[in-house]
């Protein structure tokens, strides 16, 4: 078992799993005010110590993971359920019309600088985790799609693929049962990376105020919530901060990990 | 070379006029009338129809997509809504902040990434390697406002070596206006460098299995002469190419970093437009950094098809 894999997988199954235990148990509710202890250091009754308002801050973290896991995971959603289809589209059709189009949509995307996009699609619709998830979706479908694509093309020109033509298969049942299952590993690995990404884009757009609204705890907003009073209270800015670092940490790990365990040509390479 | 040059400006050309419709399209459907936006609740139905009428409002969607285009083409980029200024001046004004930024980190991040990447690849497997790969790991990984809040309470705040936020301005001195801009520029350079360091490292390690490699072995190089006489030329290709595309966003990416500092750039100007439903002037900035990101990978493409023919053939 590799070790980045094992932290990697360790660090964010912490996550998860306080976004999951969050959903039974909070140690205090995070819409419940105590103005009396607002702004404590960590203690035994607050670990994590308390915000401007009096909330646990552990608490907020807990909930605020949730806000972050589903925001990324739906957004690599988005991006994998819309790019890994036309990426395979344009490998079966390597060279035509939709081979260009869809590349051509491809190099588009990039070209936008993708967190001002963001900014600008969150501000025309409205702030909120949704619009949040899909400006955040929409710059994960050229990835796959052009990772799928690249993986795809290699296929293409396999004997087993030329025995499915043979067999009588069609473009789109050879792309489902014979490339799709090839490139799994590739999309996994990926996926992860992105997954990375998208907690550290939700976590930026809350912090300017445009991720999801009050009440819902989100780390962007604690953060943001916390930058005037973190000359007297740094406690408030320095949880919700370490929980992003050790998220992406982690899932960036795990990535790496994955590639070495699924690619074993890597391994050598890579040590 | 001259068939490749062709073919990608055109490319270029098609991208930007695909990029302009798709801004001017999504700000069409901005719902609310930045006239009555900027005269508030209370404005008289007469008002309101002059002011449309002036700001060029009651247009078809046809000729303001034309009247724009066109502008922009001979250097105007139209008039701010809120501000009654032309968007060029305001666009230059804040491109002082914004261009020296982005290239003051730039030139941070490369010159932490190339010591580090070529240090691990040249010990690779060793402890330096492992120290130096796992910073990057978690330089990767923060977030870089939340590393530009724990400066600013680590140096400006406690040890007062700088100030928490704002632009003293060119007009104020070298010194004085570059100081202004270090924090940032530490901020937003830490993850490129991250990134920078650990490409150069595999691309150097990539290059080193190479045969000409074991050519300049066998003829007695040490390790280290065979490093810097010949892998590390030829391993600066793919550097490059983060280096093009970091720099393109660090233009138009450092929006969060200037709102954490309060500094008067590009992306906090079309951060402050949206609010305030400046649509001409978030269309222009929006368009004017998509030009730049594509120009900037266009020159990094020509310069690549220059130096290795290979290159021409490809896409």
């Amino acid at each position: 078992m590799n070790r980045n894999l094992a932290f990697g997988a360790g660090l964010t199954a912490v996550f998860v799993l306080a976004a999951l235990i969050s959903f039974a148990w909070v140690p205090q509710d995070v819409t419940q005010m105590d103005i009396a202890n607002k702004i404590r250091p960590p203690s035994p009754a607050h670990p994590l110590g308390t915000d401007h308002f009096g909330r646990d801050i552990l608490s907020m973290i807990m909930v605020g993971a949730r806000t972050s896991i589903a925001v990324a995971l739906v957004a690599v959603g988005i991006g994998m359920g819309l790019g890994v289809p036309l990426g395979l589209a344009a490998a079966a059709r390597k060279g035509g019309w939709l081979d260009e189009v869809i590349m051509r949509a491809n190099d588009l995307v990039f070209a936008f600088p993708s967190l001002l996009i963001a900014i600008m699609i969150t501000a025309i619709f409205g702030a909120s985790a949704l619009n949040a998830i899909i400006a955040i979706g929409i710059f994960n479908i050229p990835v796959f799609a052009r990772l799928t694509r690249s993986g795809a093309l290699s296929l293409w020109t396999r004997d087993f693929v030329l025995a499915a033509r043979v067999a009588g298969k069609g473009a789109a049942r050879i792309s489902f049962e014979h490339i799709l299952p090839n490139v799994t590993n590739l999309l996994i690995v990926q996926g992860t990376i992105q997954f990375s990404l998208g907690i550290l884009a939700e976590a930026g757009l809350s912090y300017v105020g445009l991720g999801a609204q009050p009440p819902t705890p989100s780390w962007g907003r604690m953060l943001a919530d916390s930058q005037t009073m973190v000359s007297f209270a740094p406690h408030m800015a320095l949880f919700p901060g370490l929980a992003i670092l050790l998220t992406v940490l982690g899932l960036n790990l795990m990535g790496d990990g994955l590639r070495d365990l699924l690619d074993p040509r890597l391994r050598r390479d890579r040590q | 070379m001259l068939r490749f040059a062709l073919k990608r400006l055109m490319s270029l050309v098609v991208t930007l006029w695909v990029a302009s419709l798709v801004i001017f399209l999504s700000l069409e459907v901005v719902p609310g009338d930045p006239a009555a936006f900027m005269l508030g609740l209370n404005a008289q139905e007469d008002t309101l129809a002059a002011l449309r009428d002036e700001l060029g409002l009651n247009k078809g969607p046809v000729e303001r997509y034309t009247d724009w285009v066109g502008g922009m083409l001979v250097g105007d980029f139209g008039t701010s809504y809120t501000y009654r200024t032309p968007v060029s001046r305001m666009i230059l004004d804040r491109v002082q902040v914004s261009l020296p930024l982005a290239l003051y980190a730039l030139t941070l991040s490369t010159l932490i990434a190339f010591p580090a990447g070529i240090w691990a690849a040249a010990r690779r497997g060793k402890p330096t390697d492992i120290v130096v790969m796992g910073i990057t790991q978690l330089g990767v990984a923060i977030p870089n406002f939340w590393f530009a809040m724990l400066m600013v309470l680590v140096f400006a705040i406690n040890l007062r070596w700088f100030n928490a936020g704002g632009f003293a301005g060119w007009d104020a001195g070298f010194f004085p206006a570059m100081k202004s801009l270090t924090l940032p520029a530490i901020a937003l350079a830490l993850p490129q460098a991250s990134i920078l360091a650990r490409v150069m490292r595999s691309s150097l390690l990539d290059t080193l299995n190479e045969d000409f490699i074991r050519t300049a072995r066998a003829k007695g190089l040490s390790r280290r002469q065979a490093l810097w006489r010949h892998a590390l030329r030829n391993a600066l290709i793919p550097v490059l190419t983060i280096i093009g595309l970091q720099f393109a966003f660090l233009l138009a990416g450092a929006i969060i970093i200037e709102n954490v500092f309060f500094l008067p750039g590009l992306g906090r100007l079309v951060f402050q437009a949206i609010s305030a439903r400046d649509l001409i002037v978030v269309e222009s900035v929006v368009m004017l950094l998509v030009f730049a990101v594509v120009l900037v990978n266009f020159l990094v493409d020509l310069a690549y098809a220059a130096v290795d023919p290979r290159l021409r053939g490809r896409r």
